[in-house]
């Protein structure tokens, strides 16, 4: 039973994994980015459309990256280089990405292709209780693995994730520095939508390998509370993805079960605890250091430096 | 050659009130090619939304009722957003205001019009202003984002609409479908002309008229627009910004309430699925648009409501999907952001390298 619902939690989590890690890459560079949502409703289907014409998983997993990269660099364009309002300009994101993926879309509904399959990895995957649920899975969650600790690594270990981390802090400081603070914001926002991409991608090739509209359904907005809980770290986001991955797995569950509960009720869980889990870790962010860059949701521009 | 972007001493006159109006058009010539793309004559579609909206009094009374929500749900939105107090719950609200509404319709037992249709809106501004007043209470004494907070609700709201009507309210007598039962003539606006236009529409003008005064007219208009432009020298001039956060946005979700409200009485007559098909999401790029102005939001509206009946005959003719429209909807806010810098700069081509 704890096995079952264990591997539910990993396997719901991860897309919502691979959303945050990418919002957590955009907001240490200092740009909010609201459009995860439309982002993984692109990545879903530009990896939907990518196997289905190749027949090829990486193909579309590469796919859903460049393509969320394409559209990021919209929100890139609009809030880097005419320094428009974050918000405003990461809601208009999400709405395209809502339309434009109904609109191309149609002709992948009801077409199917051959998902990701698990890979069990040997002696690991034996291990009681968490062997089947973390090391009994598909590709794509191993490489959700690698990517939280590349991601760390990144941030506190290389002088690139230094550089990234001063243009989101104090982009003043970076720019006096030599770090080409508009190059590196652009370059973190156009990233961090790949990265969203392919959480969008595990949706339509492993979640439920097939196309359907809207079929994020929230998650990407869960994301973007995921990472004020995660407190910008990598680490705590994956802790944060599987919590949420683990109330869609019991929601689930009892569904499964056959609860009097409604499922309607049951379905409301995930965006309920989401709220809870916000505003807990935005009491607690205020009693001790926030961990939120300085620099988060300001346009920079040199001319206007003190 | 390159080009220099330089501020501008004063923003453009000019480019700010054409801004809007150049965004819509490149809009319109960019998701031409998308249309392209996706196999539809862009030039055939656009005059068909046209014809379809406006040239007949039955379109145009279509139109009517789609800028009917779109007008309350906007200044709700606009409210907030003078204060920079991102209310993104409108369609939330909108579900919650219905609910309030169809619970008075059902079971209050009135038989008195008036009263029927008062009772009702009161219970759908304060369904509406409760649901907002979550992320009010939420921001003003923690400071939690209200941005997630209100879209998060929105789903929440979409579920509990469908718990009632697939569960406790759905109508005995409906065949088992989610639906509840049709309103008694005590709980229906007058409607006008033999068309679907409703009184909803011209409660609409006089909120955004009530509406234009208070910002512009009276002092708590005037404290909402300082705390939103400087909060700190409003606490210095002794304005209780904590109380003002969770006032607006309890009163920026009545108001989109209102919506809800005007949607049942008005038009469908019961509770069910889709009362609102994202109007509460139109109503943030109306809110930008207009520029936070009451009497834009009627405008902008109403060209939106243009788009939402056009596309929805699009959908018939060319079986394009609704959600289309949203796309061309974020076009728009991406080309208006995009102009504010051009109102703010000048670009000019030099000629060998610029002095940095």
């Amino acid at each position: 039973m704890i096995e079952i619902l264990l591997d539910a939690t990993v396997r719901a989590g991860t897309p919502i994994l691979f959303a945050t890690l990418g919002a957590i890459l955009n907001e240490r560079a200092g740009i909010i980015n609201l459009g995860i949502e439309g982002l993984m409703l692109i990545g879903a289907l530009a990896g939907f459309a990518g196997t289905f014409a190749s027949g090829s998983l990486l193909v579309g997993v590469l796919a859903a990256f460049f393509a969320a990269l394409a559209a990021g660099c919209l929100h890139a364009f609009v809030t880097v280089q005419m320094r428009g309002n974050q918000i405003v300009s990461g809601l208009a994101l999400t709405m395209f990405g809502i339309g434009i993926t109904a609109l191309f879309g149609r002709g992948m509904v009801g077409a199917t292709i051959q998902g990701f399959e698990r890979v069990a990895i040997p002696g690991l995957s034996q291990l009681p209780i968490v062997g089947n649920a973390f090391f009994n899975q598909d590709l794509l969650i191993y490489f959700s693995f690698l990517l939280v600790v590349a991601m760390a690594f990144f941030f506190y270990r290389t002088r690139w994730g230094l550089a990234l981390r001063t243009a989101g802090e104090n982009p003043a400081a970076a720019d006096t520095c030599g770090v080409p603070v508009s190059l590196t914001r652009f370059l973190a926002v156009i990233i961090g939508s790949g990265i969203v991409g392919i959480g969008g991608a595990y949706l339509s090739l492993a979640t439920t390998p097939m196309w359907i509209e809207n079929m994020s359904a929230g998650r990407g907005w869960i994301a973007v509370a995921l990472v004020i809980f995660a407190s910008w770290s990598s680490y705590r986001a994956l802790a944060g993805a599987y919590l949420f991955g683990g109330i869609t797995a019991m929601q689930l569950r009892f569904q499964a079960m056959g609860t009097t509960v409604s499922a309607h009720i049951l379905q409301m869980l995930p965006y309920f605890f989401t709220i809870l889990v916000l505003v807990i870790s935005t009491i607690r962010l205020q009693k001790g250091a926030s961990q939120q860059p300085e620099g988060l949701g300001q346009p920079y521009d040199r001319e206007d430096r003190k | 050659m390159k080009l220099v972007a330089e501020k501008r001493q004063t923003s453009s006159k000019l480019f700010r009130f054409s801004a809007p109006l150049i965004s819509i058009l490149v809009a319109l010539f960019v998701a031409g090619f998308l249309l392209l793309a996706a196999g539809v004559s862009p030039l055939q579609a656009y005059l068909e939304i046209i014809k379809e909206a406006l040239g007949s009094t039955y379109g145009l009374s279509e139109t009517l009722v789609k800028t009917t929500p779109l007008i309350f749900a906007s200044l709700g939105v606009s409210l907030a957003f003078r204060m920079q107090i991102w209310n993104i719950g409108a369609e939330g609200q909108i579900y919650m205001g219905a609910c309030g509404a169809t619970a008075v319709a059902l079971f209050s037992g009135l038989e008195n019009h008036v009263m029927m249709i008062t009772a009702m809106f009161l219970a759908a501004f304060l369904c509406g202003g409760a649901w907002a007043g979550v992320a009010g209470i939420l921001r003003a004494r923690w400071r939690v984002n209200e941005v997630i907070v209100t879209l998060l609700m929105n789903y929440i709201a979409i579920l509990a609409v469908d718990y009632l009507i697939y569960g406790p309210w759905k109508d005995p007598k409906g065949f088992n479908f989610p639906l509840t039962a049709q309103f008694s003539d005590a709980a229906r606006l007058t409607e006008y002309f033999n068309t679907r236009l409703h009184s909803g529409f011209f409660l609409a003008l006089v909120c955004a008229l009530v509406l234009y005064l208070f910002m512009e007219r009276t002092v708590w208009g005037y404290e909402i627009k300082v705390i939103g432009s400087n909060p700190k020298a409003a606490q210095y001039a002794g304005m209780r910004t904590g109380l003002a956060i969770f006032a607006v946005l309890f009163l920026s979700g009545a108001i989109a309430g209102i919506a809800g409200f005007s949607e049942v009485a008005g038009l469908q007559h019961r509770l069910q699925h889709g009362i609102s098909p994202g109007y509460g999401y139109t109503a943030i790029i109306i809110a930008w648009l207009a520029k936070r102005s009451a009497l834009g939001v009627v405008i902008v509206s109403f060209l939106m409501g243009v788009l939402l009946v056009g596309g929805d005959s699009l959908q018939l003719s060319w079986q394009l999907p609704v959600a289309f429209v949203y796309a061309f909807q974020g076009l728009i806010l991406f080309f208006l952001l995009a102009s504010e810098f051009f109102i703010q700069n000048r670009v000019r081509l030099v000629r060998g390298t610029s002095h940095d």
